[in-house]
């Protein structure tokens, strides 16, 4: 009687620690891509380990890819570099750079065999500050550069043009590319080192079929895979602030009647679309477009998923508000002005700040409207502001500077360059974001209540990454009872919707005729 | 004088030298240099008197609940500039008698204080401060700008302030505000 219930348990108890033991390693998710240094003398992996959300590298791991001696005592952990040093400090997210105080994302965490493991940010805010070379650290890439090597990010962008299409291709920072035609697709070279992209660049559905795809060819090569309608092409480079930008035309065949101008010979460059030298008949109206006109337009609907946002008093979130106007005004846009709108959600989802102004910026949005509504501890606090960002002194000077190398960060000390332009890209376009922000507030005042300074600036995190004008609409109060009936309203959504879509057109038609950049 | 009685005189009086040396110059060198050393110091080792106290402006939320109003109050007076910036920090983030109304989220506590040489505060504060916000850009400006106006109004050494939320740098407190970077004071948040 006895001798039976024990191998039974004892079955049942491993069978329960297999179980436990596979969900608990199909539960763990899968470890972040490792970061690929890449140097002169080549490229290696750098391995990255996910402790609490946050992406970790390996100190030892950095010493011996930097040279760098690392001693562990007295509580504190010392990374010292040709007579330089940081200290950093167990369950502290603080390092001393050559007694400069510097903050991290996260404090040292100890990973597997006790190694030290550090934020992957340690590389960009503290050994940039002692090391010797430009480190150039690019998360969404998972590269860092070491040295002066030119490693141009490249992004693309297809625009269909009626029967025709435009290929935007820019190249930051700045990097010439050369563009010729070899058969079945368009080869671009770069003057660069290597490419900061990974392939496929675009893939396009088959209906245009002008064109089918971008791919990487090779270390400093892209190719445009051509499709079945493919007549010809011509192509011009200008540069844009820090980018190098290519455009490309393509145009189809049976339309293609007349021979290409002097421009269309391959591996040429004629000059900008903008301001074509010799216009070919045969070329669509929209090739000659004005080269900065509001094509596309962002919105921005705030927060969404387990991120609500404001509460208002009967149950209106802040969330389902947004992405309500939002969708109102997406269709009233693109329905009545034909121009293209994209928004950073579509449903009820969280998305990062980051990628809601990287959605803009990789999609080449010419303007992005961020769309909120407030809260205050006064119920009485009503009325819409429209926020641009703000940029103090300090920081809008090293923004600006863009040629030097290092510039004034957070904590003391200076940051990597690359990463300072993306944060602060929006220092280009404050003029202009300022304007924008007034045409609204014109098309605003006499449709909906606005606050005393209806026009505010602000250190906000989604427009200061924006490559565009930008501005953040806070729509009105969910605090105040009045306001939040009125806001969860059709009435006032398409009338701030109508507001909105006046708005871009004026600043459209201020764009197109010089007076808005 | 024989040999033996000079031997003995000398004997004596090195004995007599140094016995004077060890039991009443040393000591006498000895006392002179801690007196001396007290002296330096007594404005750091001497603890403030029990009460003492500095007036300090602190920030609320003002009648219109879009910018912020100074109070002067009485906050209690601590021996360093990192001390004083705890003292003020914690009188800033208590909660505020009615009619005040303070932008700082109920239960927030302070953990900790850093200032750089620079001039750069980071003020440490637990995760309420961000868990329990309101959300809203303008509540959310009004409550980091109570914080970085109550150092740099209060203590000139401060130039700029970084929020950290639980030892950690964050992005922002309910998704409005960069706090990725030290912030200085802008008067436009201050009535």
């Amino acid at each position: 009687m006895n001798a039976r219930p024990l191998p039974l348990l004892t079955a049942a108890a491993t069978i329960a620690l297999f179980v436990t033991l596979a969900v608990g390693l199909a539960s763990q998710s899968a470890p972040p891509p490792p970061l690929t240094l890449f140097s002169k003398d080549g490229r290696r992996s750098l391995a990255v380990t996910l402790v609490g959300g946050q992406e970790f590298v390996a100190l030892d791991d950095l010493a011996s890819a930097f040279q760098l001696a690392v001693r562990d005592e007295a509580g504190a952990i010392t990374v010292s570099y040709k007579g330089k040093t940081i200290i950093l400090t167990p369950e502290q997210a603080l390092a001393s750079v050559s007694g400069r105080l510097v903050s991290l994302p996260a404090a040292p965490a100890r990973g597997a065999g006790r190694r030290w493991l550090v934020p992957e940010e340690f590389v960009s805010r503290a050994l940039a500050l002692i090391y010797d070379v430009k480190l150039d650290l690019r998360k969404p890439s998972r590269l860092l550069i070491v040295g002066d090597l030119r490693v141009p990010h490249i992004t693309v962008r297809y625009d269909p043009l009626g029967a025709s299409g435009r290929l935007t291709v820019d190249a930051t920072p700045r990097s010439l590319g050369t563009v010729t035609q070899d058969g079945d697709h368009l080869t671009i070279k770069f003057d660069a080192d290597a490419l900061d992209a990974s392939s496929p660049l675009l893939t396009l559905p088959a209906p245009q079929n002008l064109i089918t795809g971008v791919r990487v060819v090779d270390q400093t090569t892209i190719a445009v895979d051509l499709g079945p309608r493919f007549g010809s092409f011509r192509s011009a480079s200008q540069p844009v602030d820090a980018t190098m930008r290519i455009v490309i035309d393509v145009v189809p065949a049976q339309t293609d009647t007349a021979a290409p101008g002097p421009g269309t010979a391959p591996g040429t460059t004629p000059p900008p679309p903008s301001q074509p030298s010799q216009p070919a008949t045969d070329v669509p109206p929209a090739l000659s477009q004005p080269a900065f006109a509001v094509r596309t337009v962002a919105l921005d609907p705030g927060h969404g998923g387990d991120d609500d946002g404001v509460h208002g008093a009967s149950g209106v979130k802040e969330k389902d508000l947004t992405l309500s106007v939002a969708r109102r005004a997406k269709a009233t846009i693109e329905a009545r002005l034909g121009i293209r709108v994209l928004m950073t959600r579509e449903d009820d989802r969280k998305v990062p700040i980051d990628e809601r102004a990287a959605m803009a910026n990789n999609n080449k949005a010419d303007l992005l409207i961020s769309l909120h509504a407030s809260s205050s501890l006064r119920a009485s606090t009503t009325g819409a502001t429209i926020f641009c960002a703000e940029f103090d002194k300090t920081t809008a000077q090293a923004a600006i500077a863009g040629g030097v190398e290092r510039v004034p960060a957070f904590g003391g000390g200076s940051r990597d360059i690359e990463l300072v332009l993306w944060d602060f890209a929006q220092t280009r376009h404050l003029d202009q974001s300022t304007t924008f922000a007034g045409v609204v507030e014109q098309q605003l005042h006499e449709h909906i209540p606005l606050a005393a300074r209806a026009v505010d600036h602000a250190p906000l995190r989604v427009l200061e990454s924006a490559n565009m004008p930008a501005v953040l609409i806070e729509m009105g109060y969910l605090t105040n009872p009045g306001q939040e009936k009125l806001l969860a309203g059709d009435a006032f959504q398409n009338t701030l919707v109508q507001a909105l879509y006046d708005a871009i057109v004026k600043y459209r038609d201020a764009v197109a005729a010089g007076g808005g950049r | 004088m024989s040999p033996r009685a000079l031997a003995i005189a000398i004997v004596t009086v090195a004995t007599a030298v140094l016995a004077y040396v060890l039991f009443i110059g040393l000591p006498r060198m000895t006392t002179k240099a801690n007196v001396k050393r007290t002296a330096a110091i007594p404005p750091v080792s001497v603890p403030a008197p029990p009460g003492r106290k500095i007036k300090a402006h602190l920030f609320y939320v003002g009648d219109d609940g879009t910018r912020l109003t100074s109070i002067e109050r009485d906050v209690t007076y601590g021996d360093s500039a990192v001390e004083q910036a705890r003292e003020i920090i914690a009188a800033q983030i208590a909660p505020a008698a009615s009619p005040l109304v303070s932008a700082i989220p109920a239960g927030t506590t302070l953990r900790a204080v850093f200032i750089t040489e620079q001039g750069e505060a980071y003020v440490d504060l637990s995760r309420e401060l961000s868990s329990a916000h309101p959300g809203g850009t303008v509540e959310e400006l009004l409550t980091v700008y109570t914080l970085v106006h109550a150092l740099t109004e209060n203590l000139p050494a401060v130039k700029a302030v970084q929020v950290l939320v639980d030892g950690k740098e964050v992005e922002t407190l309910a998704g409005h505000v960069d706090l990725r970077r030290p912030l200085p004071k802008n008067p436009a948040w201050v009535q």
